[in-house]
């Protein structure tokens, strides 16, 4: 199903118009109203009009991660603070979170897209959507729920936890469709089976999951277990939240929304585009977002795109499955963790040193962060007590800023391995890549 | 009135204890008292030895977390009650004791204290007539 054909079909030289007249328009609003972006152009000689087509992109500034940092937490705000409605974030690098502010028409584009998103996935009006990502400052609840509720939709607002509960709604309401990470698909799949509860008892047909990498024998894997079709929605809350690309039921791609985002795929190293097809950094321009307009906005995300017509009918182009990132980020339960973050918690705490090792495993298909942390001289203690309440306070220092719980291990000094100039912080178990 | 005792931080994995040994010996250092604290993730091995100092040095070359803590050494008499009426008697002086082990000594016991204050409970024992252990009192 489209939901809107106009859109979603468009002869691609009418996009590329349509792109082209709403860059422009974008351009002058970060000229006129973001004193970071005119000082930018200003140093690049570059007037409000001077940039008419999309051809002229790979020329403008990038926008990084570290640029929100420095504009923390309102400084990239295009519009009035009174225009803005609605404010989420996500983690951040350094324990800040990454700031999205959304005026009403972007509130309006947002459950647009999520709409087509899940057209895109099959879903209607007669369906009964149950999410369990999480509501709040992520993204995923409401940015699902407004999407949901726009194509009239049925809509569940169950958040995340408490599974028990949530199965019992799902059999009770007739759920038919989930939308939730694919590790907590997997881990109600496992509930159900402890439940005893057959899926077949249910009514799911749809899954959309998202939020996390996932691969391939993972979509296999929920699918046989859930009895649905599982589809890949894709987004960020810098960009907007979910709903930037999603998956049709082709399966064969996820179709990002052109005409509100435009895509590059760069090298990670020259930054320079590639061709269509290779490998590369994957860089948003968000044309019409009011609240937050970003430019060429450094997603991280390596992945590859292609511009041939889907099957399904729609043109727009199609990213491949995601093949890393190019920075450190792992995305936890959903979460985005950068390790730097966990640095500057064990640098904050007196007692510790920041020698310390990320061990990310699946278990039960839920993700499991370990910490390992190096007991050095003036963190050692003769009394087990005194230890043990060192790892209580880092377990509580990391899920304050963190906002998950890790396991914490106090290893011995000089047995986390030290390699020349970066030490090995990560080691991730999961095989999220294909 | 105290002595000196080794604390080494163990990480809960096979051939961690033996290499803590294997260090000592390599450095003809003679344990006359040991007793390990484990916990699911990591232990803590604690030991009277003869020469404090050095073993502290070469533990601290290999990269041992390694500290020194001050603990009373009190002998007491290899018969029922021989316990009971000293930690009595510390009760009464109302010290809290972080851990206590026991090794034999000649032919009596002695025990190892830890507690808030290592100092009452020295003047306490010594005060009431215990033999309290020197440094240097069991290097023979």
């Amino acid at each position: 199903m489209i939901w809107n054909e106009h859109a979603e079909c468009m002869d691609r030289e009418q996009l590329v118009q349509l792109q082209n007249e709403r860059l422009h328009n974008m351009i002058s609003r970060l000229y006129y109203n973001v004193p970071f972006y005119r000082k930018k152009f200003q140093e690049m000689g570059i007037e409000a009009g001077d940039i008419t087509t999309i051809d002229q992109l790979k020329d403008l500034p990038l926008t990084g991660k570290q640029d929100l940092r420095d504009n923390y937490p309102f400084g990239l705000f295009a519009v009035p603070q009174s225009e803005i409605v609605r404010l989420h974030a996500s983690s951040g690098t350094t324990g800040k979170p990454t700031v999205g502010g959304y005026t009403r028409r972007d509130l309006r584009t947002w459950s647009e897209v999520v709409a087509r998103s899940l057209s895109a996935a099959g879903v209607d009006h007669n369906d009964v959507v149950h999410v369990s990502y999480g509501y709040g400052l992520f993204t995923g609840g409401l940015g699902i729920h407004q999407g949901a509720q726009k194509i009239g939709a049925t809509v569940i607002p169950a958040s995340g936890g408490n599974t028990k509960k949530q199965l019992q709604i799902m059999r009770d309401f007739g759920s038919t469709v989930l939308a939730c990470t694919p590790s907590y698909a997997l881990f109600l799949a496992e509930t159900m089976k402890e439940l005893g509860i057959d899926p077949s008892e249910l009514k799911l047909r749809r899954g959309i999951f998202g939020a996390e990498p996932w691969t391939h024998e993972m979509r296999k894997d929920i699918e046989s277990k859930l009895h649905l079709k599982a589809l890949d929605i894709y987004g960020l809350t810098e960009v907007i939240g979910p709903g930037v690309a999603m998956e049709c039921e082709h399966q064969n791609g996820l179709h990002i929304f052109e005409d509100h985002f435009i895509p590059e795929i760069l090298d990670p190293q020259t930054l320079q585009p590639v061709p269509y097809g290779q490998v590369g950094e994957l860089v948003f321009t968000t044309i019409t977002k009011e609240g937050m307009p970003l430019l060429r906005y450094r997603t991280r995300d390596l992945t590859t795109m292609t511009i041939e017509k889907c099957a399904c009918g729609r043109t727009l182009a199609r990213l491949n499955k995601f093949l890393g990132r190019s920075d450190d980020m792992l995305i936890i339960r959903g979460v985005n963790v950068f390790p730097s973050q966990i640095e500057s918690v064990l640098l904050d705490m007196s007692e510790t040193e920041p020698h310390y090792l990320l061990i990310v495993d699946r278990v039960n298909n839920l993700d499991i962060l370990e910490i390992q942390v190096e007991v050095s001289e003036a963190f050692f203690s003769d009394e087990v007590r005194v230890l043990e309440g060192l790892a209580r306070k880092i377990k509580a220092n990391i899920e304050s800023v963190l906002g998950i719980s890790a396991k914490i291990k106090l290893v011995e000094p000089k047995t986390i391995e030290r390699t020349e100039g970066k030490a090995k912080r990560v080691i991730d178990k999961r095989n999220l890549i294909d | 009135m105290l002595l000196k005792q080794l604390s080494v931080f163990l990480e809960n994995k096979a051939g961690r204890l033996t290499q803590v040994t294997k260090v000592l010996n390599e450095n003809a250092i003679n344990i006359s008292a040991f007793s390990v604290a484990d916990t699911s993730d990591f232990g803590i091995l604690r030991m009277i030895v003869d020469k404090t100092d050095v073993a502290l040095a070469a533990l601290k070359a290999q990269d041992f977390s390694v500290s020194t803590t001050q603990v009373v050494g009190l002998v007491v008499s290899h018969q029922p009650g021989g316990l009971y009426q000293a930690l009595e008697l510390l009760d009464k002086k109302g010290v809290e004791i972080e851990y206590l082990y026991a090794f034999a000594y000649n032919s009596k016991a002695a025990v190892v204290i830890k507690s808030n204050d290592v100092q009452l409970v020295a003047q306490s024992l010594s005060d009431a007539g215990y033999h309290l252990l020197q440094e240097g009192e069991l290097m023979a």
